[in-house]
């Protein structure tokens, strides 16, 4: 059952990164649509992610119970050592959640509705940003749990770096790129699609950007990732397998198509995560003094991983029709159906 | 601050910010489907408008229910992580349960908010069911993962690690199934009196308005049937807390002596220092019939338990009071409303009923958060009952002052919108409807 509660976790992760970040990528996109047509990308977000938004962010809850369920010495650690960012990550989510749900509903439509609009953008960078800084730091290896150390030294060094933060900043830009990728397809209107396809370049250049700078940064803070990557060549192939299809990518956008760049866009998302979980495997938690965390050396009693194991495999049984039901009920429909197709 | 005494009120902010929205989230969803179906079986326009207007309610409240809850999830690690490390294999397995039918709940209101013309309108009407079944399931695994606090079971406690972990023994501890049956009523009970409380503010406003109408009624017959179950799963608590947490029972009575007979105290100021409550009504023999079932049963005081095991006698003494009292009354009004319905329905629109009602409408939510303070409050110095005290299990990060404040702020100016937004709701419903309203 152990490969089975692994298996989840990992996929969980996945899922979170691929829809609750596409979500945040929304979010951060709306901060770089022109004025003209914000309305539209505002509307166009409701309908892309208002009847899919509850569920995308349940694969996180489902992370932490797999954690502190299956592992629960690593969660503990990272309760403790990331204390702040994750407080932070938290207010960001909180404040996300209620001012995309609030904006929707809210029935006067009044000033109000640019302070949640304020609210929804800054939350949806701020919750990628801390989400990112939370994974550097636990690849850093800065986390510390000797309780003789200074204030500074054990809750603020392991997340507050160069390197952490260059994760975070990788992460707003991935979520933006995909949240462009999935939006182009739901868009019905040529004008809107053609400021999406902009987007998603644009947001393609800057993850591509940013994920030198988390090299560099890596370099800065004596982190040698570049070493780690050689010594896992599946790692190495997956990072490789998502830049060689950048140049597809970029082709395919260039050409207007819908469902190739999303298929890429979910390739390069899910292959980059891939080669981070593979380099880490099963390390999880690097730790600066003593002995590192991984998820062999944390794993729960045989009886609760059993428990545990057979709980997502009945409700994953139970979840997953239920999901495709509602993306199919509606997400179904890539076409033109307003105007006709112009290229 | 203390950094103990600021993780508890951390954890009492979040715990009680969230449980309203849980609360809303288990049972608005039978209203609406009860509406719903009321609509698809008469065609009635107000009963389709009803359904619409609470589902709005719903997404606002289920949302911030969704994040409040998310914060719980990692706060349990954030505050008290060498809780969660002991407790976490133990008590996993309500919560990964809990995790899916969290799931499932959302995406069946996925389903029924932008379902409306989309999907067939049965399976639609289905899809708001189990929203309300995965919103009570969710809860009662909750509830049972807390239950397991107040009744630890399932592993042997050796030198101070859990060993031969047995999670389904731990989740049918044998406080889950009174506490999951107290809250799920609870949960009836508050909604449903809220919502009839603020339709009945606006009947009062806008007489015979087609959907106030309606809606109060059916918030009353639900929250009338709760309202008369409660007690009874009030008694099935107590006798349960009676056997296995004495000290609790000894603080919730504010019984420093042991006795037997054991008298009911009845409202009054506990003084922990000498001993004794003042200004008490002292009911004899009562406390020995609700504790054990006879009146003359011995009851186990205070004084039978180590100084430092005693829970903080003030605080639960009058949370219990204010549960027990709030119940009462929301019992009464729901008598008063079945007397209504069935001989006088001339009255269901008299102004004083409906403000009677009106007024009731903090009560349900003010006995559960009363409520929730005697289960955790009684449960302390314990957090994990007889084997870890709650400061034990207390991170070690400093400053923990500023993440209270933090919360508490957030979670205030959060109240505050999501009270306006409804305010708002409410003056856009009634922009809407005004023409009709002429006619009547």
């Amino acid at each position: 059952m152990y490969s089975v509660v692994v298996l989840f976790l990992g996929l969980s992760l996945l899922m979170y990164c691929l829809f609750g970040g596409a979500d945040f990528g929304a979010g951060i996109l709306e901060a770089f649509t022109p004025k003209r047509s914000r309305e539209k990308g505002e509307n166009l977000t409701y309908q892309a992610i208002g009847p899919v938004w509850e569920a995308n962010h349940i694969w996180l809850i489902l992370v932490v119970v797999i954690l502190f369920t299956g592992f629960p010495r690593v969660y503990a650690e990272i309760s403790v050592a990331l204390h702040i960012p994750l407080t932070l990550m938290l207010v960001g989510i909180v404040l996300r959640g209620c001012s995309f749900t609030f904006r929707h509903y809210d029935a006067i439509h009044d000033r109000s509705h640019d302070y949640y609009s304020r609210v929804f953008v800054f939350s949806s960078v701020g919750t990628s940003l801390f989400l990112g800084v939370i994974a550097g730091a636990l690849s850093l290896g800065r986390i510390t749990n000797a309780s003789t150390v200074s204030f500074a030294e054990r809750f603020v060094r392991p997340w507050f770096n160069w390197f952490s933060f260059s994760v975070g900043l990788f992460a707003c830009c991935i979520f933006a790129f995909l949240a462009a990728v999935y939006l182009i397809g739901e868009a019905r209107e040529v004008r809107v699609r053609h400021v999406l396809w902009q987007q998603a370049l644009r947001a393609n250049l800057a993850t591509v950007l940013a994920g030198s700078l988390v090299f560099l940064a890596a370099w800065l803070d004596g982190f040698d990732l570049v070493g780690r990557l050689l010594h896992h060549p599946f790692g190495t192939a997956c990072l490789f397998l998502a830049t060689a299809s950048l140049p597809l990518l970029w082709y395919s956008l260039r050409r207007s198509w819908v469902i190739l760049p999303r298929f890429l866009a979910g390739f390069q998302v899910s292959m980059i995560l891939l080669a981070w979980i593979w380099i880490q495997y099963p390390l999880v938690v690097q730790v600066a003094d003593g002995q590192n965390l991984t998820l062999q050396n944390t794993r729960a009693p045989e009886a609760t991983l059993n428990a545990l194991g057979w709980a997502l495999l009945v409700g994953s049984g139970l979840i997953l029709p239920a999901l495709f039901y509602l993306l199919k009920s509606f997400k179904g429909d890539l076409s033109w159906p307003a105007e006709p197709k112009h290229s | 601050m203390e950094d103990l005494l600021s993780a508890r009120l951390q954890m009492a902010v979040s715990l009680g910010f969230h449980i309203i929205f849980a609360c809303i989230g288990m049972v608005m969803p039978f209203l609406m489907a009860f509406s719903h179906w009321r609509w698809l079986r008469t065609g009635r326009k107000e009963y389709l408008d009803l359904t619409k207007t609470w589902s709005k309610g719903v997404a606002i409240f289920f949302a911030t229910g969704a994040v409040s809850g998310t914060v719980l999830s990692f706060e349990l690690g954030l505050l008290w992580p060498e809780f969660m490390r002991h407790a976490g294999p133990i008590i996993g397995m309500p919560f990964s349960w809990e995790g899916t039918a969290f799931f499932i709940e959302a995406i069946a209101l996925g389903l029924f908010l932008y379902g409306w013309n989309r999907i067939n309108r049965w399976v639609h009407w289905v899809t708001g069911v189990i929203v309300g079944i995965s919103g009570v399931a969710s809860g009662i695994f909750v509830v049972a993962a807390n239950a397991w606090m107040n009744s630890p079971a399932g592993f042997d406690w050796v030198n101070g690690q859990a060993i031969n972990v047995d999670p389904v023994a731990a989740m049918f501890n044998r406080a889950w199934f009174s506490q999951a049956l107290h809250m799920t009523l609870a949960a009836f009970v508050s909604t449903c009196f809220a919502v009839a409380g603020i339709h009945a503010l606006l009947l009062r406003r806008h007489e015979n308005h087609p959907l106030h109408q309606p809606a109060l009624k059916i918030a009353l017959s639900f929250g009338a049937v709760a309202a008369f179950l409660q007690p009874i799963s009030g008694d099935i608590s107590a006798k349960s807390v009676a056997e296995r947490q004495p000290a609790k029972l000894a603080a919730m009575e504010a019984l420093f002596e042991t006795s037997q007979p054991a008298s009911l105290v009845l409202g009054g100021i506990p003084d922990e220092t000498r001993q004794r409550v003042d200004y008490a009504i002292h009911l004899p023999g009562m406390l020995g019939f609700l504790a054990h079932g006879d009146f003359n049963a011995q009851v186990t005081g205070l004084d039978r338990i180590p100084r430092d095991q005693r829970p903080p006698v003030l605080v639960t003494h009058l949370a219990f009071q204010v549960m027990v009292g709030c119940g009462m009354l929301l019992m009464a009004l729901g008598l008063a409303f079945v007397v209504i319905r069935w001989r006088f329905k001339h009255l269901l629109s008299h102004r004083t009923f409906l403000t009677v009602v009106a007024l009731a409408t903090p009560l349900g939510f003010l006995a559960v958060e009363a409520g929730w303070t005697v289960t955790e409050v009684g449960r302390q110095p314990w957090v994990i009952y007889g084997i870890l005290r709650t400061k034990d299990a207390l991170t070690p990060m400093p400053g923990l002052v500023y993440p209270l404040a933090l919360f508490t702020g957030l979670y205030l100016v959060l109240a505050g919108l999501v009270t306006w937004l409804m305010v708002r709701q409410i003056k856009a419903l009634h922009g809407s409807y005004a023409p009709k309203l002429t006619k009547v």
